[in-house]
């Protein structure tokens, strides 16, 4: 009785750390999703995410695919925004003085190849950002990530070693879980120089159709698969990532539950991800996620995040 | 209906004037899962011609087993839909977004241009009402018989009061002393129509345009400052108005950009 009341009176600790950034709690929100302006940035951090990513930018503007871009079915949502984004130039403009925001902001980057990365990364010189992603991984925008054939372990390797010399800031490196042995690519990142692994991007990509229209859905025909689909397979492959290397994960997809983030950090994230979950719980799934993971740590005599990091890998 | 367009059959076209036509659909019609549509004034669908686009338009028309959309002709979709016919589908998803508050007692309604159509309904379930509209000239004003006693204001005086609906405002309200003010049309003319509620203390809302996308909330295009116009909006109160940097002067492109609000809107610079 005694140890019982001890423990519920006990104050969970839901701060963490992502390569040597502190947050105060491990909910961030993931790259793409409401990231557009600082207005935004400060709503999602208002509404309790330990940190915020801005939608990625590029150099040149992009005007993104046409509508529809998204789509939702039982098991989640299929996107082909195709990096609708004013370029880094403007970007730059919008994101100025993010400690308004109350939250550190990662910065999201996208590149057809090393050059426009570097330039990118110039083009972040001065601004408040706390760390740099670095996506590789798109499944749906031609000249980009995945559809660039920047998702292999070669071309990650390429990529990081030279973006690594193009900023002090902790670099991240965001994966797609579409290739077979994930932990190589995670590996390849780590050698070449990144301070963390953000896993993963949308899966796929994949089609849905309108029957009586006989037409997909999306304008792009194709789209990346995110929301509760995308879970187990982000589980199995952050569970991967966590046996290749020593570097910190940002597990993300399919997260809308406090029991979700948990179970990722079981797998051993160090921060959690949220994109979908915006849609299907709103922008408060942020705090509703602390709330869940402080109640179930509490009645499971959990003091700190830090004691579930890869708690499923035990042997 | 939020995630999902459902293909709906045009049962009726409607030329409402030179430029804008309404299309109508029926609820629960025999085919596919078209179940009645719930829907408060204000609200938008986002209408999906399928290998061409997806593009938001306020309901105009509202009834037990039908609703329709009232379309300006602006670009490339626009101009598509109006070469459609009876008998031809097109995809509906929604309603998305927030809807007018419709307690009070008195009310004004100030409407430019197509902005009427998310008047319409409005009109329709306000129990006492005094209406203006604005255009540019007559054969562009909407609705005519379906509000017989609107007042009217054409910039080139062929219809109603040469000018614009606000230059009425203060005169209207010494005559009827309304209690809300609600407004549609360009941005500038919802401007002034906040000031004026601001001056006079009357409540007020206005339903605002941006570029949408999603609808739903999460690629962050519609983004208005810090509010998504397709889940906060498009129906904005004064309170909120009079805090938002972007209203009047900002808007953002497809590719995000923000721009001033006078290059966003079209090619007359
Ligand atoms: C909430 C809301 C309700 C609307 N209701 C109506 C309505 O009832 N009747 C009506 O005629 N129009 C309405 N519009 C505007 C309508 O969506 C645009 O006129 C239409 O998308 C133009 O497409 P287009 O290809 O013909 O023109 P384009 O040549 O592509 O564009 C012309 C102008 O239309 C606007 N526009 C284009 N695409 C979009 C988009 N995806 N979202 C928002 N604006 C866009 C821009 O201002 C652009 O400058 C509404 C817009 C919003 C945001
Ligand atoms: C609408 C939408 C837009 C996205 N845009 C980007 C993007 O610009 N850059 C990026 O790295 N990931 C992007 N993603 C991927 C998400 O960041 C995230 O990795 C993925 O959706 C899985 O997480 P979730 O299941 O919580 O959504 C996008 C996802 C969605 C749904
Ligand atoms: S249109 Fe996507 S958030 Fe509003």
């Amino acid at each position: 009785m005694a140890d019982r009341f001890a423990s519920l009176t006990t104050r969970v600790d839901l701060s963490t750390e992502l390569c040597g950034v502190r947050l105060q709690n491990p909910t961030v929100l993931a790259s793409g999703i409401l990231g557009t302006s600082k207005g935004l940035l400060k709503g999602v951090a208002l509404a309790g995410a330990g940190a915020v990513t801005i939608k990625s930018l590029s150099l040149e503007p992009l005007p993104g695919h046409n509508n529809p871009i998204v789509v939702g079915f039982e098991a989640g949502m299929l996107n082909a925004v195709g990096y609708a984004n004013p370029g880094i130039k403007e970007g730059a403009k919008e994101f100025s003085n993010l400690k308004e925001v109350g939250v550190p902001v990662i910065a999201s980057i996208i590149g057809r190849g090393v050059g426009d990365f570097m330039k990118v990364l110039e083009g972040l010189w001065g601004l408040d950002f706390a760390a740099v992603e670095v996506s590789l991984s798109c499944p749906h925008t031609p000249g980009y990530g995945m559809l660039a054939g920047q998702n292999t372990p070669e071309a990650t390797k390429e990529i990081v070693s030279v973006v690594r010399k193009g900023t002090e800031l902790p670099l991240l490196v965001k994966l797609s879980p579409n290739i077979p042995e994930i932990g190589r690519v995670a590996r390849a990142a780590e050698e070449a120089g990144a301070d963390g692994i953000t896993a993963v991007n949308t899966l796929g990509p994949g089609m849905l159709i309108n029957i009586e229209a006989r037409q997909p859905i999306l304008d792009f025909k194709v789209g990346g698969v995110s929301g509760p689909a995308l879970r187990p397979i982000a589980l199995r492959c952050v569970y991967d990532i966590y046996k290749s290397v020593k570097i910190p994960i940002l597990g993300v997809g399919g997260i809308s539950t406090g029991r979700h983030a948990i179970e990722m950090l079981m797998a051993g994230a160090s921060a959690v991800g949220i994109g979908t979950a915006v849609y299907s719980r709103g922008i408060e799934v942020f705090g509703k996620v602390c709330q869940e993971m402080e109640e179930w740590m509490e009645i499971n005599g959990c003091t700190s995040v830090k004691e579930l990091i890869g708690a499923a890998h035990a042997p | 209906m939020h995630l999902e367009p459902v293909m709906m059959k045009i049962e009726e076209v409607i030329l409402e004037s030179n430029l804008a036509r309404s299309f109508i659909f029926k609820t629960c019609s025999e085919r596919s899962e078209s179940k009645s549509l719930e829907y408060q004034p204000g609200q938008f669908i986002m209408l999906w011609i399928p290998r061409l686009d997806e593009k938001p338009f306020s309901i105009s028309y509202h009834g037990k087993d039908f609703f329709g959309v009232t379309v300006a002709l602006k670009g490339r979709f626009t101009q598509r839909l109006h070469e459609m016919k009876v008998g031809e589908w097109v995809g509906i998803r929604g309603p998305f977004g927030t809807a007018f508050n419709l307690n009070v007692g008195k009310a004004c309604v100030v409407g430019g241009g197509v902005g009427m159509a998310s008047l319409a309904v409005l009109i329709e379930r306000l129990e006492d009402s005094v209406v203006v509209q604005g255009a540019r000239t007559a054969s562009e004003l909407l609705y005519r018989n379906r509000f017989k006693d609107m007042l009217l204001c054409t910039e080139d005086g062929s219809a109603g009061t040469k000018g614009v609906p606000t230059d009425l405002l203060e005169d209207l309200y010494r005559h009827y002393r309304f209690d809300a003010i609600y407004t549609c049309g360009p941005e500038a003319m919802m401007v002034k129509v906040s000031e004026f509620a601001r001056e006079y203390n009357i409540c007020m809302q206005a339903s605002l345009e941006r570029y949408i996308k999603c609808a739903v909330g999460v690629c962050g295009q519609c983004c208005c400052n810090g509010l998504r116009l397709c889940v906060e909006g498009p129906v904005l109160d004064g309170g909120t108005l009079e805090k938002l940097e972007d209203f009047g002067r900002y808007a953002r492109r497809g590719n995000g950009r923000r721009v001033p609000i006078g290059t966003y809107l079209g090619k007359k610079t």
